[in-house]
C-alpha cells in the first residue's frame, strides 16, 4: 500500500480536537432576501445541522463554525446536486465503474472489490464549489446562492485514476477523460451531468477514486460509493457516484463544459490551463483561488474585552498557505496570524490570532491569506456572469462587550 | 485495510435515502395568476425555492433568460405562451425593475 506517511500522522491530531467554537445559527444578512426566507438549519439522513438552500435537487451548505478544524467531519460536509435523480443506496447495489472509449485499448469493468485490491492513494484535500460564495456578490447573479460554506476539506482514501487507466491502457492520442456519475436528470430532455478533465490532471498520482472519507464509506449525499478527487481543482470536477470514465481523443462538448462553469478569459490567474477547452472569450472554471475564512468568533458575536482568539482556514489550489493577516478594522490594519502546522498542498491550514485588551465597540474582523507562489486574495471582487470564485476578504463583525 | 474498509461498506445501510425529498419543503410561492402555471412547470425538475432563493434582485428579463435556458439547455417541455404566462408571474412577484 501507497500510504503519504504526513497524512497519516497528522490523522491522529486532527480528529483528535473536537470543536469547541458555536454552533452558528445566524442566515447571513448579506444574502438575497429570497435566500434567506427559504434558507433554514436541517438534519437530514447521515448529516447534521446543515443550511438548506434547495432541497431538490439537493443543495446544503456546511455552517461556518466548522471551519475551526483542519478536517470537516462527514455529517458537516455540505452536499451539491445539478439534477434532482439521486440515486439511493439500493440503487448503488451492485455498483461497477466502467472505462471505456475511443482512446482505450482494453475497456473494463471494476466493481468495488476490484477497487479494494488496486494500491490505494490517501490525500487530504478541499472540495470547494466554483460557486462558493455566489450568494455574497454585489450586484447578486443568479444561481445557486452560496454562503461561505459551499466547502469542505476531507481525508480521501482510493486507487490513483491513473493506475485505472494503466489498466485499460491508454492510446497515445488520449486527450480528455469524460466522466459520468449515477445522478440523472428527470427527464431525458435534460442533458446528463457529464464532465471532463485533461489527461495531464487525470494521471496526477493525487487525482483519485475515493472510496472512503475520513476512514468511512461515503455519505450518500457526498457520492457514495466512489467519487473522483481532483486535489486543487473546484468541485464540479469531483464526479458523485462515479460509474463511468471515457477516454476520447476529442474534447467532451455538452452544455456542462460548454456554457455552464466558464469565467472570462485571464480573469483568474491558472497554472496550468485545460487547454482542449478554451476558447478566445471564455475558460473553464478549474483551479482554486487563493482564499480564507474566519470561523470563530462569527458574526454578530459578543466577545470579552480582555481579548479572544481568531480562528479559521485558509487554502488554495496546492501551491500552500504561507501567510494570513487578520484585520480587527474592516481591513485598515493587518496583523500576522499565526499557522498550525501544514497538513498537505491541498489542505485547509489553520490560523489564529489571539488579540489583547480591547476597549468595547463594535469590530469588522477580516482575513486574507497568501499562498507560497504570493498570490493573494482579491481585493475587488471579479464579477463574471456565473458568480464564480469569490474570495474578496469579507468583513464579520463582533461586539466587544 | 480492505477487510475493515468492507466491513465499513457492509454497516452502511442508508434505508429511504429518499426521506431528503420526502422532507421537501412545500412550495411557498406568492399567490397570482400564473403561480399555477408557474408551479406545475417550474416543480417538474426543481422545488419552487430555486425562484424565491433568487430573488429579488432579477430583472423581467433576466427571469426571461432563465425561463429560455430551462427550455433550451435543460429541455423543458415548456411552449411559448406558457414560458410567457411564466415570466410575466415571474417578472410580477420576483423581480426588481430594470435600471434605466
Amino acid at each position: 500500500m501507497r500510504r503519504r506517511n504526513m497524512i497519516a500522522g497528522a490523522g491522529a491530531a486532527v480528529f483528535a480536537s473536537p470543536s469547541s467554537a458555536v454552533e452558528s445559527t445566524r442566515i447571513p444578512a448579506d444574502l438575497p432576501e429570497g435566500t434567506r426566507a427559504i434558507a433554514r438549519f436541517v438534519n437530514l439522513p447521515d448529516k447534521r445541522r446543515l443550511l438548506r438552500l434547495t432541497d431538490r435537487p439537493p443543495n446544503y451548505a456546511s455552517p461556518i463554525n466548522v471551519f475551526t478544524e483542519a478536517v470537516t467531519p462527514n455529517d458537516r460536509f455540505y452536499v451539491r446536486y445539478h439534477l434532482a435523480g439521486v440515486p439511493s443506496a439500493a440503487d448503488m447495489d451492485g455498483w461497477s465503474l466502467s472505462v471505456v472509449g475511443d482512446a482505450v485499448a482494453k475497456p473494463l469493468r471494476l466493481r468495488l472489490s476490484d477497487l479494494l485490491d488496486l494500491p490505494s492513494n490517501e490525500i487530504l484535500s478541499v472540495c470547494q464549489c466554483a460557486g462558493n460564495r455566489r450568494g455574497f456578490a454585489d450586484p447578486h447573479v443568479a444561481g445557486v446562492q452560496w454562503p461561505d460554506g459551499g466547502m469542505g476539506c476531507a481525508v480521501w482514501r482510493g486507487p490513483a485514476l491513473r493506475d485505472i487507466l494503466k489498466a485499460a491502457g491508454i492510446k497515445s492520442d488520449a486527450l480528455e477523460v469524460w466522466l459520468s456519475g449515477a445522478d440523472m436528470p428527470v427527464t431525458d430532455a435534460t442533458p446528463p451531468f457529464q464532465k471532463s478533465i485533461p489527461m495531464e490532471k487525470a494521471l496526477d498520482t493525487d487525482t483519485i477514486i475515493a472510496i472512503a472519507m475520513n476512514n468511512a464509506p461515503l455519505p450518500l449525499l457526498n457520492g457514495y460509493p466512489a467519487r473522483l478527487v481532483v486535489p486543487g481543482w473546484v468541485g464540479t470536477y469531483w464526479m458523485k457516484h462515479l460509474t463511468r470514465i471515457e477516454v476520447s481523443a476529442t474534447p467532451l462538448r455538452n452544455f456542462w463544459m460548454q456554457t455552464a462553469y466558464r469565467v472570462p478569459t485571464g480573469l483568474f490567474p491558472v497554472e496550468r490551463p485545460f487547454q482542449s477547452q478554451v476558447t478566445e472569450t471564455t475558460v473553464p472554471v478549474t483551479e482554486l483561488v487563493v482564499n480564507s475564512v474566519i470561523a470563530d468568533p462569527l458574526d454578530g458575536n459578543e466577545v470579552d474585552s480582555s481579548g479572544f482568539t481568531i480562528r479559521g482556514v485558509a487554502w488554495d489550489r496546492g501551491a500552500g498557505i504561507n501567510r494570513v493577516e487578520v484585520s480587527l478594522d474592516g481591513g485598515g490594519s493587518w496583523q500576522d496570524a499565526l499557522l498550525d502546522r501544514p497538513l498537505g498542498r491541498y489542505a485547509y491550514r489553520r490560523f489564529s490570532l489571539q488579540t489583547g485588551f480591547l476597549r468595547r465597540g463594535t469590530y469588522r474582523l477580516v482575513s486574507r491569506a497568501t499562498s507560497r507562489t504570493g498570490e493573494r486574495q482579491a481585493e475587488k471582487p471579479k464579477a463574471n456572469p456565473g458568480g464564480y470564485h469569490n474570495n474578496v476578504p469579507r468583513p464579520i463583525a463582533v461586539v466587544v462587550t | 485495510m480492505r477487510l475493515l474498509l468492507a466491513t465499513l461498506l457492509a454497516a452502511l445501510a442508508v434505508p429511504g435515502s429518499r426521506s431528503v425529498l420526502a422532507e421537501e419543503g412545500r412550495a411557498p410561492l406568492q399567490p397570482g395568476v400564473g403561480e399555477d402555471l408557474t408551479s406545475a412547470n417550474c416543480n417538474a425538475c426543481h422545488t419552487s425555492d430555486y425562484i424565491v432563493m433568487n430573488s429579488r434582485f432579477l430583472t423581467t428579463d433576466a427571469w426571461k433568460a432563465e425561463v429560455t435556458k430551462m427550455r433550451t439547455a435543460f429541455g423543458a417541455p415548456i411552449d411559448d405562451a406558457t414560458a410567457a404566462a411564466i415570466v410575466l408571474y415571474l417578472g410580477q412577484h420576483y423581480a426588481v425593475p430594470a435600471k434605466p
